[in-house]
């Protein structure tokens, strides 16, 4: 069933303003997931947004479809549990970086595993942000933090290789800066049966930004197009070029079948020759 | 068709599982522990004929998410484990209660702390199951000591769940979940099976945490029109985050107040042995079989005991045991720990009734000596 709805029709405007920082790129991505929901057509009854814990936790307060908001590093399994109970359902789960990849780690790489069908899509802004700046498993190694201050003694996760790795149909990089792009892999993401998992680089100004960007938050902002480079320009690059670049773009587009649909194939009424027996 | 008929020989962990089948569970997460993943084991050879779906998460803090996220899409969900799991799960199982979920935790109770004395009996996850969540709340437990009644507490922990719109928890432990019984399950039309109410009100209108007369809102699921904002953050009758302190006392009392309103409701004991008795016990699960043999062993030494059995565990059945208090010489609570429902025992005691304990921590059914042990030192 489908509907003709504006953006407006999934996003609760009168929850507005919304509780980000000035500069910070959350609303951005907002706008395009409620965007893509009207582009799709979809219901929004047919919609469960699940969060986690953090400041993009907090999106689901300005969504008019159905929501969930649980406990931190837990969207992924409240999610599995909810596509489950009603498979009809297109359930996307937001996360933040820490929420995603270090609490809620291990949710995540059994999602992606399993090839259940959600949309994650994470905000990394590569600090915890609500709790005050501190480093999270995407942080930069040597970047400064709250707990931090002489620079983060690890490396950084690259979300997207761990997504492609535990078997992920799609993945894909952008950031707050590139709009248009950001629209179009969330749309492609809630199309594509099986987990799909959208990266979007952040801007923190209030916190990573401030310590370790120069300039106003508009160069912050800018800064997001500056680390960043197309999947064509990156192979263009010189091997001492490729590791100051985050790479943008469709990573892996693939068609494993999902969780569901191998469980229906394997499970359809219960397996005869395995019953019966036991008691 | 392999759902059992007639009389069976079952395990309490099998006849667990059918008790959710036959209370209309269709979706079970859960993580392998023993002595509780025969329960799985069974769900997920037969969830599916049902329709019902079975996962293995990758551990129990996601199990216990996953069936708060399919009772919220409207399927009657359920997960079991034992000690350790149990702990993982505290964390959603506050979000549960505090987001008026409906679904049932399945403890089978072994040794511990930690990995304990695995994986003996015990029955020492009494006040985890209490005050396990952080935050007040209030919480329905069950304790089954039969296999048969294994099977229909399960149906009445899925039955209190709709009714209440709350996370139950059936407390089980080893020897129950573990013991074969002959049990006969009833033809699944002659039981009461009871569902979460639905909204009324036409989905403009429907605000999903506003309360009916009972204090407990109906349920509308994910994917019906009438939109469900389930929110882990102190919320007002939408279900969106408000931050109002009176709003969040508002919240708190009714939580309370839906449940310890309705205890008469609640609670189930049996009572067992003489109706007047210089000494009576009080327990519950496997214990409470022994505290039986040990009412007919005292018998035999011209002791009149009887036995108080507690059924329900939570909310703590205040007037039964205060009335017994007061009516009987001394009381015994045996139980499989070092002390936990004794405390609210004494409590009630609004009598001064001296309250001994008989304690087996043991790693084993409590040993009857140990009961009497208690009564003769009660009878000094």
């Amino acid at each position: 069933m489908a509907v003709n709805l504006g953006y407006k029709e999934y996003f609760k405007s009168d929850a507005l303003p919304l509780m980000w920082c000035a500069g910070c790129g959350n609303g951005i991505i907002l706008r395009a997931i409620t965007e893509a929901l009207s582009d799709l057509h979809i219901p929004p009854h047919q919609v469960v947004i699940s969060t986690g814990i953090g400041c993009w936790g907090k999106a689901d307060d300005y969504m008019k479809t159905h929501a969930f908001h649980g406990s931190h590093g837990r969207a992924l399994a409240f999610g599995t549990g909810i596509k489950l109970g009603n498979p009809d359902l297109h359930v996307i789960a937001l996360m933040g970086d820490g929420d995603a990849l270090a609490i809620g780690g291990n949710h995540f790489i059994h999602a992606a595993r399993r090839n259940i069908d959600i949309t994650a899509i994470i905000s990394n802004n590569f600090n915890y942000g609500m709790t005050g700046g501190q480093y999270s498993p995407t942080t930069p190694l040597s970047s400064s933090t709250t707990t931090s201050p002489a620079g983060v003694a690890e490396p950084g996760f690259d979300v997207c290789a761990l997504s492609e790795t535990c078997g992920a149909n799609y993945v894909a990089r952008t950031t707050a800066y590139h709009v248009t792009q950001l629209k179009r892999f969330i749309t492609a993401a809630l199309l594509k049966q099986g987990f799909s998992m959208v990266e979007v680089i952040n801007t923190c100004p209030t916190h990573f930004g401030r310590r370790n960007i120069p300039g106003d938050t508009v160069s912050m902002m800018k800064y997001l197009k500056d680390i960043t480079v197309s999947k064509a320009g990156y192979e263009k690059l010189d091997e001492a070029d490729k590791e100051k670049y985050l790479v943008t773009g469709e990573l892996v587009n693939r068609e494993r079948p999902d969780y569901l649909s191998v469980y229906r194939e394997m499970n359809p009424g219960g397996p005869e020759t395995d019953r019966g027996e036991g008691h | 068709m392999s759902r059992p008929e007639g009389i069976q020989l079952m395990e309490g962990n099998h006849a667990c599982a059918w008790g959710a089948i036959d209370a209309g569970a269709r979706f079970f997460a859960g993580y392998p522990i023993t002595p509780s993943s025969e329960i799985a084991e069974v769900c997920a050879r037969e969830l599916p004929a049902y329709g019902g779906i079975f996962i293995q998460m990758e551990d129990e803090i996601g199990s216990i998410a996953a069936i708060i996220g399919a009772s919220l899409s409207g399927k009657k969900s359920f997960t079991a484990t034992s000690g350790p799991g149990f702990s993982l799960m505290q964390e959603n199982l506050g979000v549960g209660i505090y987001q008026e979920v409906p679904c049932v935790i399945v403890d089978i109770q072994r040794v511990g702390p930690a990995t304990g004395l695995a994986t003996q009996p015990a029955q020492a996850d009494v006040m985890q199951a209490r005050w396990g969540t952080h935050g007040d709340h209030s919480i329905i437990a069950l304790s089954p000591a039969t296999v048969q009644e294994m099977y229909y507490l399960t149906i009445r922990a899925f039955n209190l769940s709709e009714r209440f719109r709350t996370p139950v928890i059936i407390l089980g432990d080893q020897v129950i979940g573990q013991t074969y019984e002959n049990i006969k399950l009833p033809d699944p039309s002659s039981l009461d099976i009871i569902e979460r109410i639905k909204p009324f009100v036409s989905p403009e209108d429907y605000f999903p945490y506003q309360p009916d007369k009972n204090g407990v809102p109906p349920m509308a699921a994910y994917g019906d029109r009438h939109i469900v904002h389930a929110s882990s953050t102190c919320h007002d009758e939408t279900g969106y985050s408000n931050f109002k302190t009176q709003t969040n006392r508002a919240l708190l009392t009714r939580l309370k107040d839906k449940i310890y309103n309705y205890t008469d409701e609640i609670v189930d004991v049996e009572h067992f042995g003489p109706d007047h008795a210089e000494v009576t016990l009080i327990s519950y699960g496997a214990s409470s079989r022994v505290c039986k043999y040990v009412v007919g062993e005292a018998e035999k030494e011209g002791i009149r005991v009887n036995l108080l059995r507690l059924i329900s565990i939570w909310p703590f059945p205040d007037r039964i045991v205060r009335e017994a208090l007061g009516k009987t010489g001394a009381v015994v609570v045996a139980e499989m720990n070092q002390g936990q429902l004794i405390g609210e025992v004494n409590r009630v005691n609004a009598t001064n009734t001296p309250v001994y304990l008989a304690s087996g921590i043991d790693g084993a059914l409590i040993d009857p000596d140990i009961i009497m042990a208690a009564i003769r030192e009660a009878l000094k």
